[in-house]
């Protein structure tokens, strides 16, 4: 039991302490995830609502191809991203590999899809209850596209929230673009996979605790933000 | 007066069914209401005539062009203000912030909410939402206001405001609405249109329509409808 209980007790004198290694590695996980769910809705909003009204060939198949998307191996992006930016690849005069921003476009590649896939669910949902009202009023698709994020702002939180979660909890993208090295790419989950290799389990658990509580709360802010604006906006 | 859209041949087919069979009318009343019964084809006519569904066969002749609004049997109202829903409509057709602004405060007041302007539109009864549909669409000054329902889920009282505010639309415009409201397309009507299985069957005089009908059709429609 002592074997369990003393990285537990560890893992807490870290946070309460806020360890400042433990507070870096936090804050660049932060960094990257937030600014990789921040594209990817930018890039991902927009595309799933024109997706759900737009009427142009081959829209089944970018359906199919997101919602399929939505489930992509964070080590096939990381590997892709890997080879996009190495010295060889296309993009390698960049010199972004292994550094954060080459971990926030391998995170956005991962989450985009998924943000899309959502948003288009979303918009299609309203679209149905809107479309023959908005068509009335003289709304071309583009702008009834538009007109549906705006008014489903709320219900959207959830795409960007799934996002997120999945961009905070992977490891294999960021593990192969970012190299996990010390103070300059190393974030949660890279940092508890190999802490926990090496049998140090205190940071590893006390950032495991971190990254629990963090999705928690984000998911309780979003929650709440949901039912605040049902109330506000019905 | 002159006609003010003819129709000609009309047709929609959608799974084999014949929802409007070759429906040839000609429409010249200020006020026509269209009645019949549950699946005539009502609203699907009203939905070729606003352009919403494309005819599968037949034509629309539209003597002079008129501008168009409709307002549904369940409002969708956008989730934001009252006035921001008139306002959104003006936006579409081009008026300027400021002129829309003022154009949706008029039509609010018409519709005798400009008190509510700044609530929250999708927390309006039932009643007062139909009531800011009404203001959107009489706030683009329509030429022709088209109504599917519009009295069909409210309450009495909210039925008799929705009826007076039709009755102030049809001072400037011509109305095409469907009703299950016997008394109200009575009370609104210059002339009704009675369509059964997707086909005109009768198309009269609102006090000929229902002191004489001239059909069996109607005739029995107005039997079961008035027991």
């Amino acid at each position: 039991m002592h074997e369990f209980n003393q990285p537990l007790i560890t893992a807490w004198q870290l946070v309460a302490g806020a360890d400042a290694r433990l507070a870096d590695i936090v804050f660049l996980s932060l960094r990257v995830s937030l600014s990789a769910t921040l594209i990817a809705c930018v890039a991902g909003m927009p595309m799933g609502a024109l997706l759900a009204v737009g009427r142009f060939p081959g829209r089944r198949v970018l359906i199919v191809l997101f919602n399929g998307l939505m489930g992509l191996p964070p080590v096939v992006v990381g590997l892709l991203v890997y080879l996009l930016l190495s010295r060889a690849g296309p993009l390698g005069r960049f010199g972004l590999l292994f550094s954060p921003s080459a971990m926030i476009i391998a995170q956005a590649i991962l989450v985009t899809p998924i943000v899309a896939a959502l948003t288009r669910q979303v918009i299609a949902d309203a679209w149905s209850e809107y479309r023959e009202q908005l068509r009335s009023l003289g709304a071309g698709r583009t702008r009834a596209a538009a007109t549906l994020l705006w008014d489903g702002r709320f219900s959207l939180t959830t795409a960007a929230l799934a996002g997120f979660g999945r961009a905070i909890a992977e490891v294999g993208a960021v593990m192969i673009v970012g190299g996990n090295i010390d103070g300059v790419t190393r974030v949660m989950t890279t940092t508890i996979a190999l802490e926990t290799s090496k049998g140090d389990l205190p940071l590893a658990l006390a950032l495991g605790f971190i990254l629990i509580a963090l999705v928690l709360a984000i998911n309780a802010l979003a929650y709440a933000l949901r039912g605040w604006a049902q109330r506000k906006w019905g | 007066m002159g006609a003010w859209l003819a129709i000609d041949h009309l047709g929609l087919t959608e799974g084999g069914t014949n929802i409007i069979d070759d429906v040839s009318l000609t429409l010249a009343a200020q006020r026509t209401v269209i009645l019949g019964p549950n699946g005539a084809g009502k609203s699907t006519l009203l939905r070729l005539i606003h352009g919403l569904l494309h005819p599968g066969s037949g034509r629309m002749h539209w003597p002079g062009v008129l501008t168009q609004a409709m307002v549904f049997q369940r409002p969708v109202m956008l989730r934001t203000t009252a006035l921001a829903n008139v306002i959104y409509g003006l936006k579409l057709k081009g008026h300027t912030a400021a002129e829309s602004e003022q154009r949706a405060r008029q039509a609010l007041a018409r519709v005798g909410l400009e008190q509510l302007a700044q609530r929250p539109a999708r927390l309006l009864s039932g009643g007062e939402q139909q009531r800011v549909a009404l203001a959107r669409a009489w706030a683009l000054e329509p030429q022709l206001l088209i109504l599917d329902e519009p009295t069909a889920s409210l309450d009495p009282a909210s039925s008799r405001e929705v009826e007076r505010i039709i009755t102030d639309i049809a001072a400037g415009a011509r109305i095409l609405m469907t009703t299950h409201n016997l008394g109200q397309a009575r009370r609104l009507a210059e002339e009704i249109v009675f369509i059964d299985r997707g086909r005109v069957v009768e198309q009269t005089p609102v006090g000929q329509f229902f002191c004489l009908p001239q059909t069996g059709a109607a005739q029995r429609f107005l039997k079961e409808e008035i027991p």
